[in-house]
């Protein structure tokens, strides 16, 4: 690598619920305006390291430092931890990326209403403004978060699975957004399942499965040896688990 | 009143007589209309935030912590407002804060610990009660008194409703986001947990001032039947508070009046009247009614 700004360094990171180390002992960094996709079996721990580097999951142990402050980072979780059954438009659900500079009292000036517009148009929702999130489907309502995203204007994107369950066409449209965040040099984290996808777009690709596999380049780390190997995961929790001893010495 | 004020002073149209002559004419009618529009205007948006939350029966549990603590302070010292209102606020407080950090930093969700919490409270008062030794007529705390409202009780239930209502301007965001999609509040704010706390303290300062005019059992009626039957006239969040708002005021006017005239306890009646307003709101409401959902009429081209 030809060492570019380190955007997130992990320094022997292990994360996890309880004492259950969920990732193990990650070491390595994403650099600033890297494309990203971490890749591996269910309960690999990608979403888990998604959360270590929001700051909402304290490391277990390790550090995970950001060259920035946290509150930089837009942060996109899986899409059903949203209560869409609440009252609330279109308008307002996108208005909300805004909150790193209106806050709690801050209004919205006119320059903030053009911005809101800019980012439904982006992604194709002008004209559902007023329309309840509840009434949204399941695409619509990820192009919403993508518009969300965009007004919040991060240095680092961290989206988690984000075209689980949504179809070719809008998928096609948000990876152009995806795109465009990487032109615009900002660094983006991407868990996704579609290997074809990350092969075309994503750069650089993180095969982990609790530990991690391999690291890079993606067509190398995405090789038939590698993806083997994380297949072999071990699901299922071990009673008599040890006390960890890497790194004691 | 004023509508007729110039050409004929003092003359009612005959129909309206029964509806104003009542607070006219009797002073603890005007004070119990006032008291109840306080609580209205407070419990309202209250209820709407509880209800968005699913915390409908958070806001049930936490009345009957506030019994115990109304009621020591009922034995310490007599009918007072401050020792009663001071006593259920402490223990409304304990158990709502409680539960809420307990939710927050263990595994037990927030139901499960508020159970727990206001049980321990509710038998923790028992206990004391009955440590006393005397048969005191709780009745008081039980259904409130809204028919005789003095000068303080007034005073309360106005400055409750009026930190409420600025309590909820300042939290609105935060608030309405933690509901949303807490996992992007806690990504871009530290707000959440204060808020979070905030509110609670918000619902327990109300159901006190409630349960001085209705009494623990019914004070939560106020909050939780306007706000569920407000989400019936509209999908969004501004409306259904201001809905539930004018709501509560009409269940207090109606449910004082239907006391007035038929000789009813009006904390009860005054509760009737909003399950009244709820139950029609159920069947007619715009927003996913009953008979709307029966007879939706014809589809639409688009």
């Amino acid at each position: 690598m030809s060492a570019p700004a380190t955007a997130i360094r992990f320094n022997e990171v292990t994360l996890g619920y309880g004492r259950r180390p969920a990732v193990h002992h990650l070491n390595g960094a994403i650099s600033a305006g890297s494309l990203t996709a971490v890749v591996g079996p269910n309960g690999a721990g990608k979403s888990t390291l998604l959360k270590g580097i929001v700051g909402t999951l304290k490391p277990l142990d390790g550090r995970i430092r950001l060259d920035g402050p946290s509150s930089e980072i837009a942060y996109l979780p899986q899409a059903a931890e949203i209560d869409r059954s609440f009252p609330l438009s279109v308008y307002d659900l996108v208005a909300m990326g805004l909150w790193s500079r209106s806050g709690l009292f801050g209004g919205i000036s006119a320059k903030d209403r053009a911005k809101i517009e800019e980012a439904l148009e982006a992604v194709g929702l002008i004209g559902f403004e007023r329309r309840p999130i509840s009434t949204l489907s399941g695409g619509q309502m990820q192009r919403a978060l993508f518009a969300r995203l965009l007004l919040q204007d991060a240095p680092v994107i961290l989206l988690d699975e984000p075209f689980t369950a949504i179809d070719a066409k809008t998928t096609a449209d948000l990876l152009d957004l995806v795109r465009r965040w990487h032109d615009e040099s900002r660094t983006v984290v991407a868990v996704l399942h579609d290997l074809d996808m990350v092969r075309r777009v994503f750069p650089e690709t993180l095969l982990i499965a609790r530990e991690p596999v391999a690291w890079g380049d993606t067509l190398e780390v995405l090789s038939a040896d590698n993806l083997l190997k994380a297949r072999r995961m071990v699901e299922a929790h071990d009673p008599h688990a040890h006390v960890c001893q890497r790194g004691a010495a | 009143m004023r509508m007729c004020a110039s050409a004929e002073p003092h003359k009612e149209p005959a129909v309206l007589d029964p509806l104003i002559t009542p607070f006219s004419e009797f002073e603890f009618m005007r004070r119990a209309l006032v008291g109840v529009i306080a609580i209205a205007l407070g419990g309202g948006p209250i209820g709407v935030f509880l209800m968005l939350r699913r915390m409908s029966l958070t806001g049930d549990a936490m009345a009957h912590a506030i019994l115990p603590g109304a009621a020591v302070g009922y034995l310490l010292a007599g009918l007072s407002l401050p020792a009663m209102t001071v006593g259920g606020l402490a223990a409304g407080v304990i158990v709502a804060m409680a539960a809420g950090l307990v939710s927050r930093y263990t595994s037990l969700k927030e139901d499960a610990s508020l159970a727990a919490f206001y049980l321990l409270s509710l038998a923790l008062g028992v206990t004391i009660v009955s440590l006393r030794g005397s048969n005191v007529d709780l009745l008081h705390v039980l259904f409130g008194t809204v028919l005789a409202l003095d000068d303080g009780t007034l005073l309360l239930l106005a400055s409750i409703s009026t930190l409420t209502v600025l309590a909820l301007a300042v939290l609105y965001r935060p608030l309405v986001l933690e509901c949303v999609d807490p996992i992007f509040l806690r990504s871009v704010s530290r707000s959440g947990t204060p808020t979070h706390l905030i509110f609670l303290g918000l619902v327990v300062l109300n159901l006190v001032g409630g349960f001085h005019a209705l009494g623990t059992l019914l004070a939560v009626g106020m909050m939780m039947l306007p706000a569920a039957a407000a989400r019936f006239w509209s999908s969004d969040i501004t409306m259904m508070m201001v809905v539930s708002m004018l709501i509560g005021i009409a269940s207090g006017i109606a449910g004082l009046l239907l006391s007035f005239h038929a000789e009813l306890p009006a904390g009860p009646a005054i509760i009737l009247s909003a399950g009244a307003v709820y139950v029609a709101s159920l069947l007619m409401g715009r927003e996913g009614g009953v008979l709307w959902r029966l007879w939706p009429g014809k589809h639409l081209e688009a």
